[in-house]
C-alpha cells in the first residue's frame, strides 16, 4: 500500500505485545488512509482483537508504535486517544442495559466530559441532532426510548456502532460487528458500514467471508500476530498460504 | 386516582408531622428522632456513592467523626475559661493546648472545619484511589482499614483526643446553652431542614447527566472509558460528596447526643452505616431515610433490652436483605405499586 503521508491516517509501526513469553502481536504493522475502509481477517487467535487492543490503549505494547496523523498515541490515556478521533465497537455488544437507546447515543454524543458540565439535565442542541441524525442511520429511531437492555442481539450490536459514531471518531473499529447475526442482519450491517465509510475511516474485523465481500474493501490477513497477506478479496481466496493457514486453522 | 392522591399526599403528610414533633413529642423523644434524622443525612451520601456509583465504603464513621469531632473541640473549648484546658487533658496531666487545637476555639473555624474538612479529606482519598483505578473490594477494604486507624488514633492519643470516652459534657454552642428546650428544638428543625436539603440535593444530582453518568461507570466501567469518559474525577466527586454529608451528619449527631466517641466512628459503625441503607434501599433517597430511622429506633428498643442481641440481630438482618430484598424497603414498595 502507498498511502501518501497527508492521507495517512493511522500507522501501526512494529508493534509486539508479548503475554509472557506469548507474542499474541510480532511485530505487527499496518498504515490506513483517510476515509480508507480495511478489513482485518485471521483464524481465532491470530491477533486481531488485540490490535484494537493496542489501538486504543487498553493493552501497551512492549515494542512499536502507534500513530495518529502522526502523533504518537502509543501511551496516551484512553480517554485521551478516543479525545483524538479513535472509538471501538467491542465484539461482545457493551451498551448499557438500563438506559434508554437516545440515553446511550446521548452519553457518546456529548463533547466536553469534564464533571461539573454534567450538572445539568437534558442535552445541548448539538447532542440532540448528533442523537437523532445516528438513530435514523442506525435504523433504530421508533425505539429511541426503549431500554438498551431488551433489545435483540442484532439491535444492540447496532446501536453499540452507533455509540462509537456518534462520539464523532475519524477512526472507527468494529471488532466482529456481525458476531451472533443472521444473513439479513449482516446484510444490513455491511450496508451500514458502507454507508458510515464515506466520511470516516473503519477498521473492520470479521471471518464471514460473504460479509467481507459485501463491503468491497482491502482486506489484510494476519497470522500469529504476523502480517500474511494484503490486497482484494479476490486475491485473498486465490492466494495458497492464506488457505493453508485457514486449512490448517479449521483442523 | 384515591390512591394516587395517597401516593402524591404522603411525602407532605411525613413533612408536616416531622416539622410538628417538637410539639408533639417528649424533649428525651424528640431527641432520639433528632439523632436518626442526623444518621440519615449520611445514609443520602451512601445512596449516592455506593447505590449510584457502586463504591462501596466501609470507612464512612471516618468522615461522620472527623464533623463530630470538629464541632465536639469547639465545644469544649467555647465552654472553658479564657486560657484553660478541656477537662481531660487537665486529667491525663497535659500542660498545654496543642496547637491544633487552638483554632477550633473560633466558631467560623469550627463551621468550616465541618463543611470543609470532611469533604476535602473525603476528595483526597478517593483521588488518589479511584486514579490507580482501585475499586470493589479493594477499595472497601481500605476504607474499612481508615476507620480502623482512626478510631485507633482516637484511643491510643487519649491526652489531645479524649480516649476511648471521647468528647462530652457540652454546655453551649455558639453561645446558646444546650439544656435550653428551645435550643433543642431549634436543633431539630436544623437537622429536619439539612436532612430535606440533602434529599432534594442528592435527587437533583441522581436527576441530572452526573447521576446518569456514575450509574453508566458502574454498570460498564470499560465501554465508558472507550467511549472516551475518565471515571476517575467522577467518582472522586461522588466520594467527596458522601463524606461532606457524613460530615454534617457527625456533627449534628454529636449536638444531639451530647458526645462523640471512637465506638460510634469505627469499623463496626461504619458497617452498621451500610447496613443502614441496604435496609430502606441503596438506590432509593427515601428509601435509604426511612431504614435509616426505623432500624435506629430497632437498635435503640432492643439494645436497651437486649444489649449483647443487637449485633446477631443486625447481622441476620443485613443477611436477610441482601438475600431476600436486594432493593430494600423502597424495592419492596417499588415491587407493590408494579
Ligand atoms: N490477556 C491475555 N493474556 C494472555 N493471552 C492472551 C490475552 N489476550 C489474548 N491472549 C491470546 O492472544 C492471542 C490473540 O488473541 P486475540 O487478539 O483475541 O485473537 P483474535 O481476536 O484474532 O481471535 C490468543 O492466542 C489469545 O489466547
Ligand atoms: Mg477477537
Amino acid at each position: 500500500m502507498t498511502t501518501a503521508t497527508a492521507d495517512l491516517l493511522l500507522a501501526v509501526d512494529g508493534v509486539t505485545v508479548d503475554y509472557s513469553g506469548f507474542k499474541a502481536l510480532d511485530g505487527f504493522s499496518l498504515t490506513l488512509g483517510r476515509r480508507e475502509t480495511r478489513v482485518v481477517i485471521g483464524p481465532n487467535g491470530a491477533g486481531k482483537s488485540t490490535l484494537c487492543d493496542c489501538i486504543i490503549g487498553r493493552v501497551r505494547p512492549s515494542a512499536g508504535r502507534i500513530l495518529l496523523r502522526g502523533e504518537d498515541i502509543t501511551q496516551k490515556p484512553e480517554h485521551a486517544i478516543v479525545g483524538a478521533g479513535i472509538c471501538r465497537k467491542f465484539q461482545a455488544p457493551g451498551v448499557l442495559a438500563a438506559l434508554s437507546v437516545a440515553q446511550n447515543l446521548a452519553l457518546a454524543a456529548r463533547r466536553d466530559r469534564r464533571w461539573w458540565k454534567a450538572l445539568g439535565t437534558g442535552m445541548s442542541a448539538a447532542e440532540q441532532e448528533t442523537v437523532a441524525a445516528v438513530l435514523a442511520e442506525i435504523d433504530l429511531a421508533g425505539r429511541r426510548e426503549v431500554l438498551a437492555g431488551t433489545l435483540s442481539h442484532g439491535e444492540k450490536q447496532w446501536l453499540e456502532i452507533g455509540m462509537v459514531v456518534a462520539t464523532g471518531a475519524e477512526l472507527l473499529l468494529l471488532d466482529e460487528p456481525t458476531a451472533g447475526m443472521g444473513p439479513a442482519e449482516t446484510s444490513r450491517t455491511a450496508a451500514l458500514i458502507r454507508r458510515l465509510a464515506q466520511s470516516r475511516s473503519v477498521l473492520v474485523i470479521d471471518h464471514d467471508m460473504r460479509f467481507v465481500e459485501e463491503l468491497g474493501a482491502q482486506v489484510t490477513v494476519m497470522h500469529q500476530g504476523r502480517f500474511l497477506f494484503q490486497g482484494g478479496i479476490a486475491d485473498v481466496r486465490a492466494d495458497a498460504q492464506v488457505a493453508q493457514v485457514y486449512l490448517g486453522s479449521h483442523r | 386516582m384515591v390512591e394516587l392522591m395517597r401516593r402524591r399526599g404522603l411525602p407532605w403528610l411525613l413533612l408536616l408531622a416531622a416539622l410538628a414533633a417538637p410539639f408533639l413529642m417528649s424533649g428525651y423523644d424528640l431527641n432520639l428522632l433528632a439523632r436518626f434524622m442526623a444518621m440519615a443525612i449520611l445514609s443520602l451520601g451512601l445512596v449516592l456513592l455506593w447505590g449510584h456509583g457502586g463504591i462501596l465504603s466501609l470507612g464512612q464513621g471516618l468522615f461522620f467523626g472527623l464533623g463530630g469531632y470538629a464541632i465536639a473541640m469547639h465545644m469544649k473549648l467555647a465552654d472553658l475559661p479564657g486560657g484553660s484546658l478541656p477537662d481531660f487533658m487537665v486529667w491525663t496531666g497535659r500542660t498545654a493546648l496543642p496547637g491544633w487545637w487552638a483554632p477550633f476555639a473560633s466558631p467560623a473555624f469550627a463551621l468550616l472545619a465541618v463543611l470543609l474538612l470532611p469533604a476535602l479529606a473525603g476528595a483526597l482519598f478517593a483521588w488518589s484511589m479511584v486514579r490507580r483505578r482501585i475499586g470493589g473490594t479493594y477499595f472497601a477494604i481500605i476504607t474499612q482499614a481508615l476507620a480502623l486507624a482512626f478510631a485507633t488514633f482516637l484511643i491510643s492519643r487519649q491526652e489531645v483526643t479524649g480516649g476511648f470516652n471521647g468528647l462530652t459534657g457540652f454546655q453551649s454552642l455558639f453561645g446558646w446553652q444546650l439544656a435550653d428546650q428551645k435550643v433543642g428544638r431549634g436543633l431539630y428543625w436544623l437537622t429536619l431542614a439539612l436532612l430535606c436539603l440533602g434529599f432534594i440535593g442528592i435527587r437533583a444530582l441522581l436527576a441530572s447527566r452526573f447521576g446518569t453518568l456514575l450509574g453508566a461507570m458502574r454498570d460498564g466501567e470499560n465501554r465508558m472509558r472507550f467511549l472516551g469518559y475518565d471515571p476517575a474525577p467522577y467518582r472522586m466527586v461522588a466520594f467527596g460528596i458522601a463524606a461532606f454529608l457524613a460530615g454534617l451528619s457527625g456533627a449534628l449527631f454529636t449536638l444531639h447526643a451530647g458526645v462523640i466517641s471512637p465506638a460510634m466512628v469505627g469499623v463496626v459503625p461504619s458497617i452498621e452505616m451500610v447496613i443502614l441503607v441496604a435496609v430502606g434501599g441503596r438506590m432509593s433517597p427515601a428509601g435509604a431515610i426511612f431504614g435509616t430511622i426505623a432500624v435506629c429506633y430497632a437498635r435503640d428498643f432492643i439494645s436497651s433490652s437486649f444489649p449483647d442481641l443487637w449485633l446477631y440481630l443486625l447481622g441476620a438482618l443485613f443477611i436477610a436483605v441482601v438475600t431476600l430484598l436486594p432493593g430494600g424497603l423502597a424495592g419492596l414498595v417499588r415491587q407493590r405499586r408494579a
